[in-house]
């Protein structure tokens, strides 16, 4: 036991969770923790412009190295501005502690404490109780030890998720008997099950006797770290592997039996290959509307067999023929060990053929509009630019669709974006996180114009903090994807989609000291990707697109996935 | 209610504040419809006993007790099986009775009904009755005439028979 302040040992217990940077910003009622910072040799503190940056900048840590990503706030609107990025990383499954500033819980001042409407107070723990796995709020000093340890025990294990941390000011300033412990109390939280063999065995046979098998790849694959095995799985079966939205870069999608991603923006030969697999493998994955489209078409031929280590997601959406609730890799492996013996599979076998054929037949159509650079295009020339370790993040709206169908993951953990709450002003924020994760590595985010404008303060932030992300703004002068709504399916009456030639991107970049640069066409493209790629500072290169491009093919509201329109 | 469909939850949750509000929150987020819940101390310290009672198809019940499992306060969730456990509800009825023969014609019922009456005045009577909802609804329905002025149901408190038994330390 040492007597310490709150703020103290709250470094302390996150010195021991190796936390080595915090993105944040300050207020009245986080001071003690920021005094505590000061000087702080072990943990980096990244001042975004708005806390909605600093989530989403943590959730992007997080995401590129597996790591907890860590943000904080001050109480009030501090702590509301956090709340879009911490629903954003529960819906994505992302490990992120938020640390918030409250009110006093007691103190002299009787006026200024919580729950007495004091001046920057807000119900913090009521407000983010549906979109965290769990909240704390220590009352005493001594507790704030097990309860960061728990925290991040609860936010890094099973589905992973956001916690938040609510610190009432007089507790960060209070000094008590404080021990720095591993010891955490996770009350009722259970985050492992144990693997049910049975259902092994049953998934072995199913998978044993599938003459056209078909592996659905979720985020999950990415989170568990269970890429190799999901490799091993499609070799031993040859089975194509499509992935979700959030799967993106679980497989590698320049290999031969990799199809796309499905959904309503999903690769067509992944979409039509899953109305003609006979069983589905699906892991790691939420069956997310967005993913399956019209349930009653989904994968309508196959057995279906669904690991996911979520029991709550089995049977929610998709009825399954064979459930299993289990971590994505641990159960990969139990059932690569029950299939060794049961397979014998030729490379020739007429499924593999149907495959190659599917995505011969329904590649990418390459003509190029004249006067129009067309983002498939773009974004097929950039993968060929980009070094296979970079990280890609992108905005949401048509950017992030077009990188969906055209932009190729290699890698896990390489390509981040927001699939389940569709944030636009995520890609951003996200690119700098995932920079400070991987130093080394190029960081790129692919954005709409409308998208970037949203988090574009945090220029300030990549280029006061010298943290170099590249930028691609894909500007349409609309909001490209609700235009595109509104063009197809409100019969072009366009309401509130046009965003004007504003900004001028170039100098909106150099206002912020960051380097601006503009490209009309693929030459140019070419050439001032690489410029960014060598530069030292934030790079933001603006590529107008004509403002009347669709993302096709689209599966539209109420249709199933075979019913997808448009030319690839 | 419909009585067929009626489901009876029963959660054990660490007995401390803002539970209550994680699982009443996961049930209005989630589209699920709470008929009735109570709440109170279980047989180990620390912990409380929620019982809820939801009018849901089957596949709903099984969500709901999926996603109020993964609550982290939440240490045990299982849906009573059907047919094989007691419940019981109290409620607090205060009648109208301003005459002799009305307040002995509610007493009569009262006693056909084995509650209790725990309060007098001039002009009412306070009632206890202790039943399944049918009861209650049934001996409500006879007070209808005298006029109910106040009532208070508990809503459902329920465990399963004989040596079946929801617990921590299963």
């Amino acid at each position: 036991m040492t007597k310490m302040s709150g703020a103290k040992a709250l470094l302390e217990s996150l010195d021991r969770q190796n936390v080595n940077v915090i993105f944040g910003i300050l207020g009245g009622a986080i001071l003690p923790v920021y005094d505590a910072l000061c000087g702080h040799e072990k943990i980096r503190h990244i001042l975004a412009r708005h806390e909605q940056g600093a989530a989403h900048a943590a959730e992007g840590y997080a995401r590129a190295s597996g790591r907890v990503g860590v943000c904080m706030a001050t109480s009030g609107p501090g702590a509301t501005n956090l709340v879009t990025g911490i629903a954003n990383a529960y819906m994505d499954s992302s490990p992120l502690i938020a640390l918030t500033g409250q009110v006093p819980s007691s103190g002299v001042n009787t006026s200024y404490i919580i729950g007495k409407d004091a001046f920057q107070e807000a119900d913090i723990i009521g407000i983010t109780t549906p979109i965290t796995k769990y909240n704390f709020q220590p009352r005493t000093v001594s507790e704030i030890p097990t309860i960061v340890n728990t925290a991040f025990y609860i936010a890094s294990t099973g589905r992973p998720g956001p916690v938040l941390i609510d610190l009432p000011k007089n507790v960060q300033a209070e000094t008590g008997e404080v021990e720095i412990t591993d010891r955490i109390e996770p009350s009722g939280y259970k985050s492992m099950i144990e693997i049910d063999l049975s259902k092994i065995s049953d998934a072995a046979n199913l998978l044993a006797k599938a003459e056209k098998p078909l592996i659905l790849s979720g985020g999950g694959v990415i989170i568990s770290n269970a890429s190799d095995e999901l490799m091993q799985m499609s070799d031993l079966l040859m089975a194509p592997v499509a992935t979700t939205f959030m799967g993106k870069g679980s497989f590698p999608e320049g290999h031969p039996l990799s199809v796309g991603s499905i959904g309503m923006h999903g690769n067509p030969a992944a979409n039509r290959l899953m109305g003609e697999a006979d069983v589905l493998l699906a892991v790691g994955t939420r069956f997310s509307d967005r993913a399956t489209t019209n349930l009653d078409s989904f994968c309508a031929n196959a057995k279906k067999i669904h690991i996911d280590i979520d029991e709550a997601e089995i049977g929610k959406n998709v009825e399954v023929d064979v459930p299993i609730v289990g971590d994505a890799k641990a159960t990969l492996k139990l059932l690569l060990a029950a299939l060794s013996n049961k397979l014998n599979k030729g490379e020739g076998n007429a499924w593999v053929k149907r495959v190659k054929e599917a995505k011969e037949q329904l590649s990418p159509l390459l003509k190029d509009r004249p006067k129009e650079l067309l983002p498939k295009i773009l974004l097929l020339e950039l993968r060929k630019i980009l070094p296979e370790k970079t990280v890609v993040t992108t905005e949401v709206g048509q950017n992030q669709m077009w990188s969906a169908l055209y932009f190729q993951a290699l890698k896990p953990r390489t390509f981040i974006s927001s699939g389940g709450l569709g944030t636009m002003g995520f890609g951003f924020p996200a690119a700098i996180g995932a920079k400070v994760a991987c130093p080394d590595r190029p960081v790129v985010d692919i954005a709409g114009d409308g998208s970037f404008i949203m988090t574009e303060q945090e220029l300030a932030c990549s280029v006061t903090e010298k943290i170099p992300v590249t930028v691609i703004v894909l500007n349409n002068s609309v909001l490209g994807m609700v235009a595109q709504w509104q063009r197809q399916l409100y019969n072009h009456r366009y309401m509130a989609v046009n965003l004007g030639k504003t900004p001028d991107f170039v100098k909106l970049a150099e206002a912020y000291g960051a380097q601006g640069l503009r490209a009309t066409s693929i030459e140019e493209f070419q050439k001032a990707v690489k410029t960014a790629l060598n530069s030292e500072v934030t790079t933001v290169i603006d590529v107008p697109i004509g403002s009347e491009q669709d993302v096709v093919p689209f599966v539209p509201p109420g249709c199933g996935l075979p019913q997808q329109r448009g030319d690839y | 209610m419909e009585a067929g469909k009626t489901k009876i939850i029963s959660v054990l949750v660490e007995n401390k504040p803002g539970v209550l509000y994680g699982v009443s929150n996961l049930f209005r987020r989630r589209n699920f419809n709470i008929e009735s819940i109570t709440v109170g101390r279980s047989e180990h310290e620390g912990i409380a006993r929620m019982t809820i009672t939801v009018n849901e198809d089957e596949r709903t019940i099984l969500q709901v007790v999926k996603q109020v499992a993964k609550l982290v306060d939440v240490f045990k969730v299982e849906e009573l099986e059907a047919g094989n456990f007691v419940m019981r509800e109290l409620a607090l009825i205060k009648v109208n009775s301003p005459t002799p023969k009305e307040r002995s014609d509610i007493i009569n019922c009262v006693e056909v009904f084995r509650g209790r009456v725990i309060d007098v005045s001039t002009d009412s009577l306070t009632v206890e009755i202790t039943g399944t909802p049918d009861k209650i609804d049934a001996f409500l329905n006879l007070m209808k005439t005298s006029g109910v002025i106040e009532l208070a149901r508990t809503g459902i408190t329920a465990l399963e028979r004989g040596a079946k038994s929801i617990r921590i330390d299963e």
